[in-house]
C-alpha cells in the first residue's frame, strides 16, 4: 500500500498519466492542459495524453515566439504559453447584472455565477504565485468577487516543475519558481519514463488511488530534484525585489520613461497576457427593445485612453504615463496594496510585446541612473 | 453603517421624488428607496454608484444630511452619457444605486478641532453633509469656516443656505473668478480666502474637495500656515467602474481611490500630486 498524504512522493509510469486525466473526468471536472494551438502552447479542454504537446519546446525572446520539435521530448518541455489560469477564474467578458424593465420600473438582479468543476494540469510554479497574488486581489478585501469566488472553489490543480527556462523568464529572481513550492493538489516532475508525484492536498493523494502508483527510490527523487534547478541554471533575466519598489518610486520623471513610450505601442498586449493584471470595464448592453439590458464585466487595460477618462479628459493621457501606471503598479505600489509584487517573472510580456519591450531591462536602466 | 452586500453589484432601486436645479447644468436629486427593506445610512463624504439602464453607472457623492435618514440627495453636473441622461429624469422615474462606498470626512476624529471646509464650484456637494453634521453637532466643534469659490456668482451652489448656514453659528465665505455688476462679494480665488483668515494651526482641520489644482493650494497653504499634512483631508476623483476595488481604475499609487479614498489625508498624497498625469 503506497501512502498518499500530503507531501508524500509517488512514481507515475507515464502511460499512467491518462489514468489521472480520465479520474478527474470521471470526477466530473473538465480537464484542461497544455496543447499547440495556433502556432502556440496554450491551455484547452483535453480528454487524452496524445493532445499534449509532447516534445514541442517554445524558443521565447522579446517580441518573438516560435515551437520547435525535440526527438522523445517529454509532455511538458515547453514553459508558458500566452495563456494563464487567469482567464478560468476571471473570465474576459462575464455578466455582472441583468435589468429587466417591469411596468415603469426595473428588476434588477445579480446572476448566481457559474460554478465549473475544473482540473488544470501543467501549471508552473510562476503561475500558481499568480493564482495567489490574484486570490488577493479578488478575495482578499471587504468586497469579494463572487465569480472568481465561485470559480475557484472547483478548481484543481496539477502542478509541474519547469525542466527548462525560456530566455524570457526571471522566476528564480522574484522568488516565485522553477520549483513548486505548494499551491497546487498535486506536483508532477517529469523524467524519461514517467513522473514523480507529490501529493499537495488529501484531494489530489485520493485522485491517485489505482492508477499504479510505485514507490520512488532515493535516486529517482534525486534526479527529480535537479530538474528546477536545471531550470533555474538557465534565467538570465532578473529583477531585485528588494530595491525595485523605491527605484521606480524615486524615478518617477526619469528620462526613461519618455524613452520607452518612444518605442511602446499602448497595445495593451503585456496587460492581457500577464497572469495578475486585472483590471475591467463593464459595458451596458441593450437588447433592441430596450426591455432587457446587461451589465457586461470585460477585461480593460491601463494602456486605453478610457481606462483612466473623467470629465476632464484622461488622467493617464500619454504613452508615457501609460507605461508608467503600469509599471509601478506592476513592481511597486502592488506591494504597498497586496504586500507582494504584482510581477512573478513569467517573462509573457516580454514575449507578447509587439516591439519586444523588456520589463527587466527598463527597471535596470533606472537602477543604473541612480548609482 | 450598513454592511457591504454580499454581491458588490446588487443595485437597489430607488424612485426620484424631485429634480431640482441648483446651477446652470446642475441638478439635485432627491431619491427614495423603492424596497421599505432597505435601511440605508452613509456618512458625510462617501459616495454611491448610481444607476440608469441601458446608459450606465456613475460614482456621484451624496450630498444630503447623514442625520436625516429619510432624504437621500444627490448633486449632479452634467458632463457626458450618464449624467446627460439623469439631467432628463422627472419626479417618478427610477434610478439603481449600490452604495455608499469609500472613506469618509473624519467628523468624529476632529471633535473640539477648529474646521475649515474649503470648496471649490462642484467640490461643494460632497462637503455639504460634513456642514450639516457640523451643524446638528455645532458645540462639538471650535470655529467651523466655510471658504467656498465658484467660477461666477450664478455658479455658487447651495446659495440660499448660506444664511442658514451662518445663523447655525458657521462663518461662511465666498468668492468667484470672474463677477458681475451686482456681485458685491471677493473676487479672486478660494486661496485667497485662506490666506486672510487667522488660525491656529495647532488646533485646525481642514477639509478641501475642489479641481485637483485648487485641493493642492489650499493643502499646501494650510500646511504653509502651520497645519499638519496629517490634518488636511482631500477627495479625489478618478475614474471608478465597480466601486470596491477590482476594477483597477481609480489607482493613484498604492491608493484606490474608490475603497482607501476618496477621503484621504493630504500627506497621503502629496508627493504624488505633484507629478504631471500620475
Ligand atoms: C468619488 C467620486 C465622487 C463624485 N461625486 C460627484 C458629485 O457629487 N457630483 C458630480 O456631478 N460628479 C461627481 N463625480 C464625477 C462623476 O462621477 C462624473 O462626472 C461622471 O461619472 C461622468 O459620467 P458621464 O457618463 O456623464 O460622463 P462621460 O464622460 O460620458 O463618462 C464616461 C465614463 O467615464 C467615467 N467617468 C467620467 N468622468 C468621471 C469622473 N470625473 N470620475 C469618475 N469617473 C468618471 C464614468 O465611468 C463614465 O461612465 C464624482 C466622482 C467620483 C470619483
Ligand atoms: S509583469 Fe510580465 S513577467 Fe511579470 S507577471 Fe506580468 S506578464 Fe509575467
Ligand atoms: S509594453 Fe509592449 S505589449 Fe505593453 S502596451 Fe507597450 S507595446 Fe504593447
Amino acid at each position: 500500500m503506497i501512502g498518499s498524504v500530503p507531501g508524500a512522493n509517488l512514481w507515475l509510469p507515464k502511460p499512467a498519466l491518462q489514468g489521472l486525466i480520465d479520474r478527474l473526468r470521471e470526477l466530473g471536472y473538465e480537464v484542461v492542459g497544455p496543447r499547440v494551438a495556433d502556432g502556440a502552447v496554450t491551455l484547452g479542454e483535453i480528454t487524452s495524453l496524445a493532445e499534449l504537446p509532447a516534445g514541442v519546446q517554445d524558443e521565447q525572446e522579446p517580441g518573438r515566439y516560435r515551437l520547435k520539435v525535440i526527438e522523445s521530448g517529454g509532455y511538458f518541455d515547453h514553459v508558458v504559453g500566452p495563456h494563464s489560469l487567469k482567464p478560468f477564474l476571471f473570465p474576459p467578458r462575464t455578466t455582472v447584472l441583468q435589468v429587466l424593465r417591469v411596468r415603469d420600473s426595473w428588476e434588477a438582479h445579480s446572476p448566481e455565477p457559474p460554478r465549473p468543476k475544473r482540473a488544470v494540469i501543467g501549471v508552473r510554479s510562476c503561475d500558481l504565485h499568480a493564482l495567489a497574488i490574484q486570490d488577493r486581489v479578488f478575495l482578499g478585501s471587504t468586497h469579494r468577487d463572487p465569480e472568481y469566488a465561485a470559480r475557484r472553489e472547483g478548481l484543481f490543480l496539477v502542478a509541474v516543475n519547469c525542466g527548462r527556462s525560456a530566455a524570457t523568464c526571471f522566476c528564480v529572481s522574484m522568488d516565485t519558481g522553477p520549483a513548486v513550492t505548494g499551491g497546487a493538489d498535486l506536483i508532477l516532475t517529469e523524467l524519461p519514463d514517467g513522473f514523480v508525484v507529490r501529493v499537495g492536498t488529501e484531494a489530489g493523494g485520493s485522485t491517485l488511488a489505482g492508477l499504479g502508483c510505485q514507490e520512488c527510490s532515493p535516486t529517482v527523487l534525486a534526479e527529480a530534484e535537479l530538474v528546477p534547478k536545471r531550470a533555474a541554471a538557465q534565467q538570465t533575466r532578473r529583477i531585485n525585489p528588494a530595491t525595485v519598489h523605491d527605484t521606480l518610486m524615486n524615478n518617477l520623471q526619469h528620462p526613461r520613461w519618455d524613452d520607452v513610450a518612444k518605442r511602446c505601442l499602448s497595445c495593451a498586449n503585456c496587460t492581457m497576457v500577464c497572469p495578475t493584471c486585472f483590471c475591467s470595464t463593464v459595458n451596458e448592453v441593450t437588447d433592441l427593445t430596450g426591455e432587457q439590458t446587461t451589465r457586461e464585466r470585460v477585461w480593460e487595460s491601463c494602456f486605453n485612453e478610457e481606462h483612466s477618462w473623467t470629465g476632464s479628459g484622461a488622467v493617464h493621457p500619454t504613452t508615457k504615463s501609460r507605461y508608467r501606471q503600469w509599471l509601478t503598479h506592476k513592481l511597486a505600489t502592488w506591494i504597498d496594496q497586496f504586500g507582494s509584487s504584482g510581477c512573478v517573472g513569467c517573462g509573457r510580456c516580454i514575449t507578447w510585446c509587439p516591439v519586444g519591450i523588456d520589463l527587466t531591462e527598463e527597471v535596470a536602466a533606472m537602477e543604473g541612473e541612480r548609482k | 453603517m450598513t454592511s457591504p452586500p454580499a454581491n458588490p453589484w446588487q443595485v437597489m432601486m430607488t424612485t426620484v421624488r424631485a429634480v431640482t436645479t441648483e446651477t446652470p447644468g446642475v441638478q439635485t436629486y432627491d431619491l427614495t428607496f423603492d424596497d421599505a427593506a432597505v435601511t440605508y445610512s452613509f456618512l458625510p463624504g462617501q459616495f454611491n454608484m448610481l444607476y440608469l439602464p441601458g446608459v450606465g453607472e456613475s460614482a456621484l457623492s451624496v450630498s444630503s444630511d447623514p442625520g436625516d435618514s429619510t432624504k437621500l440627495r444627490h448633486t449632479v453636473r452634467v458632463v457626458g452619457n450618464v449624467t446627460r441622461a439623469m439631467a432628463r429624469l422627472r419626479s417618478g422615474d427610477k434610478l439603481g444605486v449600490r452604495g455608499p462606498f469609500g472613506t469618509a470626512w473624519p467628523v468624529d476624529d476632529v471633535r473640539g478641532k477648529d474646521v475649515i471646509v474649503a470648496a471649490g464650484g462642484l467640490g461643494l456637494a460632497p462637503l455639504r453633509p460634513a456642514i450639516y453634521h457640523f451643524i446638528r453637532h455645532r458645540s462639538d466643534y471650535g470655529r467651523v469656516t466655510v471658504l467656498y469659490g465658484a467660477r461666477t456668482p450664478e455658479d455658487l451652489l447651495f446659495a440660499n443656505e448660506y444664511d442658514v448656514w451662518c445663523a447655525a453659528g458657521l462663518d461662511v465665505q465666498s468668492t468667484v473668478d470672474i463677477g458681475t455688476h451686482d456681485w458685491h462679494g471677493s473676487i479672486g480665488f478660494v486661496t485667497t480666502l485662506l490666506a486672510r483668515l487667522t488660525l491656529d494651526p495647532a488646533r485646525t482641520t481642514v477639509f478641501t474637495c475642489g479641481p485637483e489644482v485648487m485641493m493642492r493650494f489650499i493643502a499646501a497653504g494650510a500646511v504653509g500656515r502651520g497645519v499638519s499634512a496629517s490634518q488636511v483631508f482631500v477627495s479625489l476623483e478618478r475614474n471608478m467602474n465597480c466601486a470596491v476595488g477590482l476594477c483597477g481604475h481609480c489607482q493613484f499609487g498604492p491608493t484606490f481611490v474608490c475603497k482607501d479614498g476618496p477621503v484621504v489625508t493630504f500627506d497621503r498624497v502629496r508627493q504624488l500630486l505633484l507629478v504631471e498625469n500620475f
